[in-house]
């Protein structure tokens, strides 16, 4: 395996752990947007466009959206008040 | 009896949004007397001491099952055959079949269209299902209702973004660049799904992400004009019944080795492959209406004025 790839999953690897280390919600949502952003380069490097194109725009663009709006809802993230805890 | 009818009414409660406060059930109060006895049994240990054991021991079951789970599943991966090897289960005469066949029994150049939306077209067909009964749960649990008594909406919108931030010119900016941009890729992706990499499913994806971007930029008030729940219900529908009705007549001819009709054009074409473009543009329709959908009904528990 060339070094770009392994590259590649290593940052994915550290992505997923610090999803999980973070305590602001915000960073890590924006943390697994990076993830999926990496894991579409991925899918590009193993010679699947259609699969980068789809995870692209649900994993990096939708899912993430989705997550600021819940945490919006649940008042965790942005507000009236400034940036609450 | 009365349990059921109680037990009901709490949940009606419940996902209505109103708080419900835990009622001791029957069974649990008649295990109270024996619950008190327990604790004085096992006098020595103070509640303090008691959480703390307790928060040890969690930790340790919580490591010892990790642990275990990441072992069992790099012992597993250990045994997986070569990535790509030649004797693997996957190296069969099934995908020879679709890789040589297929350009002459679908007709698509892209071959992963041809096997998604030819040989495996009900897979397809259900993979659009769970979307729009994912939608549906969603409609069920956020879709935000009048109360009858006061007429206030029972789930309250989300305050306007522009109204928060009313001067973000670089936003909205770059969003009036991206989005038609975007909704144009879309279009080009799935058009050309039998022709080169995408489909119907990354171009509906890629047009709900831009109307999403849309809807935030430009305030969703032009847009909900024309895009309702009513809207979205019909969009689905025929999507949905097209592709069921396509697909259905050509696996019943095919399976009856019948002459289905549908002329199959040159390839590389835009209008060749028979059925695979008409049911790329119907995944595609399902699923750019699925996504702004979903941002939809979780950022204002509907689909604008018409609910």
């Amino acid at each position: 395996m060339n070094f770009g790839v392994v590259f590649l999953l290593t940052f994915l690897i550290v992505c997923a752990a610090s999803v999980a280390m973070t305590k602001n919600l915000l960073a890590a949502v924006l943390i697994q947007m990076g993830y999926s952003t990496i894991m579409s380069v991925i899918w590009l490097v193993l010679e699947s466009p259609d699969l980068a194109i789809t995870e692209a725009a649900v994993g990096a663009g939708v899912t993430g959206i989705l997550f600021f709006v819940t945490l919006r809802r649940i008042g965790l993230i942005g507000g009236k008040g400034g940036r609450k805890k | 009896m009365k349990q059921p009818s109680r037990n009901v009414a709490r949940f009606v409660n419940w996902v209505e949004g109103e708080e419900v406060f835990p009622v001791p059930e029957e069974a649990e109060r008649n295990q109270k007397p024996r619950k008190k006895k327990a604790p004085v049994k096992a006098k020595p240990a103070s509640p303090e001491k008691e959480k703390r054991i307790f928060a040890l021991v969690y930790d340790g079951i919580s490591v010892v099952v990790c642990l275990t789970v990441i072992l069992t599943l790099l012992v597993t991966v250990s045994w997986l055959p070569r990535f790509g090897g030649q004797d693997n289960p996957a190296e069969n005469e099934v995908y020879i079949r679709y890789l040589e066949g297929e350009l002459e029994e679908a007709g698509a150049i892209n071959a992963v269209a041809g096997m998604i939306l030819d040989y495996r077209a009900f897979d397809t067909l259900g993979e659009s299902n769970v979307l729009f009964i994912a939608v549906c749960s969603v409609i069920i649990l956020l879709r935000a209702d009048r109360n009858r008594k006061t007429g206030a909406l029972n789930i309250p919108e989300l305050e306007n973004r522009r109204a928060l931030q009313p001067d973000d010119s670089i936003f909205r900016g770059s969003a009036a660049l991206l989005v038609p941009i975007g909704i144009l890729f879309g279009i080009y992706v799935i058009l050309n799904g039998h022709l080169s990499a995408g489909g119907g499913f990354s171009g509906g994806a890629i047009i709900g992400a831009s109307l999403i971007l849309y809807a935030n930029a430009c305030g969703p008030e032009k847009f909900e004009r024309a895009f309702t729940f009513r809207t979205y219900q019909w969009i689905s529908f025929f999507a949905l019944m097209t592709y069921t009705l396509l697909k259905t007549y050509s696996f019943y001819t095919g399976a009856n080795h019948l002459e289905s009709h549908i002329p199959l054009g040159t390839p590389g074409a835009i209008l060749s492959s028979g059925l695979i473009l008409p049911l790329n543009i119907c995944v595609g329709l399902v699923v750019a209406c699925t996504m702004y959908a979903f941002y939809s009904l979780f950022s204002k528990g509907g689909f604008g004025n018409g609910q």
